[in-house]
């Protein structure tokens, strides 16, 4: 009897959740401490000195020395990637967008006979590796004259953007009740005018982050840039190409210079990606 | 308004551009994986099968997909749970957790990197604190299985973020009632996460699954820029068969392996996480 | 001028038939209400008068024109919607403005119907304001002004009143019942609620799977119910029915009672009775109280009559408890008639 009442005395309650909130807060640190402590380390990288980034032992703090990010920009051939990089990602964003987001309205909108076969065709892709695309397009394209120019691998970066864009704009554009676009023709509009007037202002944001992601991939993207760029390489494929020949200090410039304009980019997206991904999944 | 033709008009360009750019050239592959001046043939996939680095290849991709993916999973469940917790800074933290989602692997690779390499943070903090006297060359090819824990490293640092991302929204899609329910019937904070959780996440589990796993028989880059080319994997052959051995026979069927096991992933976790009928909320 | 005719109008979704050959006629400046159990095709019915939706087959024409082709900006309408459809990005002012403008008046005459039709919807302290600062009435009024202000021939509304809690839905309906007779347009409306279809309109027609089955004033489909669903739907209690038989000479047995019928009818008749049309007295139908609900003014007393449930609405000054056995006498006019077969009304000739 007087062990099980023993037993049965709680304890008190503010101890467990305090050693409990101490786990939990610790957890969150770590994890932050886990993602943010990398890509501070290579920030600390490109902001030494090239001396500093093959010295050791290494403090861990950076010292403002911009000479390898100076070597990286005037090291022959990064300009030009950079360029080209930009060039591919935008044309990419233009048409996986503009061909993705029709697509993704008439999903949303309309039932017709098909829409699962095409449902089926996008969600397929997923099952592909697709960067290997890039092996076959590349005899495709020296027969047609786009070997090596950033159209070209805009049209490849676009196939793996295109399943995200369709996916992402269905959801945006089933996110806009169907009944404000019948109030605006009960008001006077036909198709094009309430799209116009009423659905694009509303889904413009969502289209803006959709399109950001698309430049994202391609902006990251290394196997198919490599495979079809010799002379016009992006960025990514430079570094690739470079990696066993160039110094180290390159290689971190090189690794800030993908690091940095795609931390804005998930900023500027972050609202987005989780409404993207609830209904992308179904 | 019944426009009938206007959905197809709208699918058109998409539809076109699928076909071009991916039903076609997948098709391409395909033909040319099996086909010599002769006509038909096995012979790209021999030449594939006993060229020596094949078979290591095709293991380090597999065991690296193998280890990669179900860490991933834990870790990934452990974040989204944690952040279906927090009331306060929870915007913060998901923006955290998410930075490595816009990372290309190329970026992942060099990030960790300056980590492993001979004059990096490892060896200096290792150094710092007195485990060893010298600087340690960490991702030799004496020592593969450094160079595969590092690769594990940055692809769990890389690509855990899509997982996550996935599984916090699937779980904004489980209505409270349910716990409350569970609470209810007297179970802990565990047994719901058993009971409830993961059962009602299983669309977002499958998806997740299928994506992280085709994209991990995928690794290159980061495997490159750890590894250079100590650690061979599937898609580093065929980028080796293209552009170094000059055979795209060879190239296309490796590809094709590399589909062939991604197709295989994918229709296994189709089939053993498949929601029974009507039994979606 | 704006009669609106439905011709033989039917409409299937795949195998699935939602409307079954719909004729109607909604005369010039009429209210008319579709009145209907969820899933009848209310809404179909209202969106294919409005282009919204096609009809299968049939003809819509609208003040002397054929429509059924033509889309909605081509018909001369105005829609409120269920959910309002207030435009998010747009402020009141511009929402209401919204329809003028694509009619590209003037943007004097604009200001001056917006705000003409803000003060009578009493928004015009709102104009400047967007919906996602407005109260769910607040949107309702805007998107009734909304439509006001497009000087329709005709509104249609779609369960205009039914997310609005209820105090502020009886406020509503009363408002749009005054603005809409001002109105001199002809309305649709939609509601599953027979309480606001009776205070709305000028005519009621009440539908069933697709069908309409009487179209008539408030007070006739109460009082003189076309078939027995429109007797069992509407009225709350609803009528009472009592299987009868006949004895020859329009003289009908029900529930061991004889009572007069109609003469030249079959073998067997439906006896039916509204609640409140009895009274307790002796030589009546023999009624076990089961349920005794008192409601203030009235009791609602639910009993047994002749194995089947039966309800009554009595005085409440009556002492009655469950058990007791009462004699209920239905006042002879007010008993109507209804063939088991087609469950429509038989008349009694007089
Ligand atoms: N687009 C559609 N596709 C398939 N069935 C529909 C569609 N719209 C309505 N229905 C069906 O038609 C019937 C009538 O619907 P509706 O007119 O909305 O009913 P009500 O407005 O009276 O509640 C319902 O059974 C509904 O399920
Ligand atoms: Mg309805």
């Amino acid at each position: 009897m007087t062990e099980a009442r023993s037993v049965d005395v709680p304890r008190p309650v503010s101890d467990i959740t305090a050693a409990g909130r101490f786990l939990f807060v610790a957890g969150v640190v770590l994890l932050c401490a886990w993602v943010l402590v990398p890509i501070y380390l290579l920030l600390v990288n490109t902001l030494s000195s090239p001396q500093e980034v093959t010295g050791f032992p290494k403090t861990g703090l950076p010292s403002f020395n911009l000479g390898s990010l100076q070597f990286f920009a005037q090291f022959a051939g990064v300009g030009a990637a950079l360029w080209n990089s930009v060039l591919v990602a935008v044309l990419t964003m233009i048409l996986s967008i503009g061909i993705g987001a029709p697509a993704g309205y008439a999903l949303s909108r309309f039932d017709f006979p098909g829409k699962g076969a095409f449902r089926m065709l996008v969600l397929m892709t997923r099952a592909f590796p697709l960067p290997l695309l890039a092996l076959p397009i590349a005899v495709m394209f020296i027969r047609v004259g786009l070997d090596d120019t950033p159209i070209g691998l805009a049209l490849v970066h676009t196939t793996l953007a295109i399943p995200f864009a369709v996916l992402i704009t269905f959801s945006i554009f089933s996110g806009i009740p169907l009944e404000l676009e019948e109030a605006a023709w009960t008001l006077g509009c036909n198709r094009l005018q309430a799209f116009h007037k009423v659905v694009l202002p509303l889904v413009l944001p969502g289209i803006t982050a959709s399109a950001i992601f698309a430049f994202t991939i391609s902006w990251n993207e290394v196997f198919a840039a490599s495979v079809l760029t010799v002379q016009n390489r992006t960025l990514t494929a430079f570094l690739l190409q470079s990696l066993n020949v160039s110094p180290l200090h390159l290689r971190f410039a090189g690794g800030a210079a993908l690091v940095v304009p795609a931390l804005v980019f998930i900023f500027a997206v972050r609202k987005y990606l989780f409404a993207m991904w609830g209904i992308a999944n179904r | 308004m019944n426009n009938k033709s206007l959905p197809y008009l709208l699918l058109l360009p998409a539809t076109l551009f699928l076909a071009v750019f991916f039903v076609y050239p997948f098709a391409q592959i395909a033909v040319q994986a099996f086909t010599a001046e002769q006509g038909f043939t096995l012979q790209h996939f021999d030449k594939m099968a006993t060229n020596w680095k094949f078979w290591p290849s095709f293991w380090n991709t597999i065991i690296l997909a193998a280890i990669v993916v179900p860490l991933q999973l834990v870790m990934a469940l452990a974040m989204a749970s944690i952040v279906a917790k927090l009331k306060t800074g929870r915007n913060s933290i998901l923006y955290v957790f998410t930075i490595p989602l816009g990372l290309s692997d190329l970026a992942a690779g060099i990030i960790w990197l300056a980590i492993f390499e001979q004059s990096g943070f490892l060896s200096s903090m290792l150094v710092g604190l007195g485990v060893v006297d010298r600087p340690v060359l960490f991702l030799g090819y004496q020592n593969l299985w450094v160079i595969f824990i590092a690769v594990i490293l940055a692809e769990l640092w890389r690509a855990t973020a899509i997982v996550m991302v996935i599984l916090v929204s699937g779980m904004g899609l489980i209505p409270k009632e349910y716990y409350e329910a569970a609470e209810v019937f007297g179970a802990g904070p565990w047994k719901r996460f058993l009971k409830v959780t993961l059962p009602m996440l299983r669309p977002s589990l499958q998806t997740a699954l299928i994506l992280r796993t085709i994209a991990a028989f995928e690794v290159f880059a980061v495997v490159v820029a750890l590894g250079g080319t100590s650690l061979p994997v599937l898609v580093g052959q065929t980028y080796d068969w293209q552009f170094n051995l000059r055979d795209s026979g060879g190239a296309a069927a490796t590809a094709l392996v590399i589909l062939a096991i991604s197709i295989a992933a994918t229709l296994v976790f189709l089939r053993l996480l498949r929601t029974p009928r009507g039994a979606t909320p | 001028m704006a009669e609106i005719v439905v011709k033989n109008v039917a409409k299937s979704f795949g195998a699935f038939q939602a409307l079954h050959s719909i004729d109607l006629t909604i005369a010039d400046q009429e209210f008319m209400v579709l009145l209907g159990a969820s899933g009848c095709g209310k809404t179909t019915l209202l969106r294919i008068i409005a282009g919204l939706e096609s009809p299968s087959q049939g003809e819509v024409w609208i003040g002397g024109r054929r429509v059924d082709q033509l889309p909605p900006r081509q018909r001369g309408i105005s829609m409120v919607f269920q959910n309002y459809a207030v435009f998010p990005h747009l402020t009141v002012f511009e929402n209401i403005a919204f329809g003028l403008r694509m009619k590209k008046l003037p943007q004097a005459e604009v200001r001056d119907r917006v705000e003409r039709t803000a003060e009578l919807m009493h928004i015009e302290q709102l104009l400047q304001r967007y919906s996602g600062q407005l109260s769910g009435g607040q949107r309702q009024r805007v998107a009734v002004a909304r439509a006001l202000a497009m000087e329709p021939d005709v509104i249609l509304m779609d369960e205009p009143l039914s997310n609005l809690d209820a105090l502020l839905r009886l406020e509503m309906r009363a408002e749009l019942k005054g603005v809409l007779a001002g109105s001199k347009t002809t309305t649709i409306y939609v509601t599953h609620d027979q309480v606001e279809a009776m205070s709305l309109a000028d005519r009621i027609s009440v539908m069933n799977g697709g069908r309409i089955v009487q179209a008539a004033s408030p007070v006739e489909v109460y009082r003189n119910p076309a078939a027995r669903f429109v007797g069992s739907f509407i009225g709350n209690p609803p009528m009472n029915f009592i299987a009868a038989t006949s004895d020859g000479d329009g003289r009908y047995r029900v529930a061991g009672l004889d009572l007069d019928g109609p003469a030249a009818a079959g073998p067997r008749l439906e006896f039916a009775i509204r609640p409140e049309d009895m009274t307790v007295a002796p030589g009546g139908l023999r009624a076990a109280v089961r349920v005794v609900e008192p409601l203030g003014a009235h009791t609602l007393v639910t009993c047994e009559v002749d194995g089947a449930v039966f309800r009554a609405v009595l005085d409440s000054d009556l002492r009655i408890a469950p058990g007791d056995e009462l004699s209920l006498v239905p006042k002879p006019d007010r008993i109507r008639w209804f063939d088991p077969e087609t469950s429509s009304a038989v008349p009694v000739a007089s």
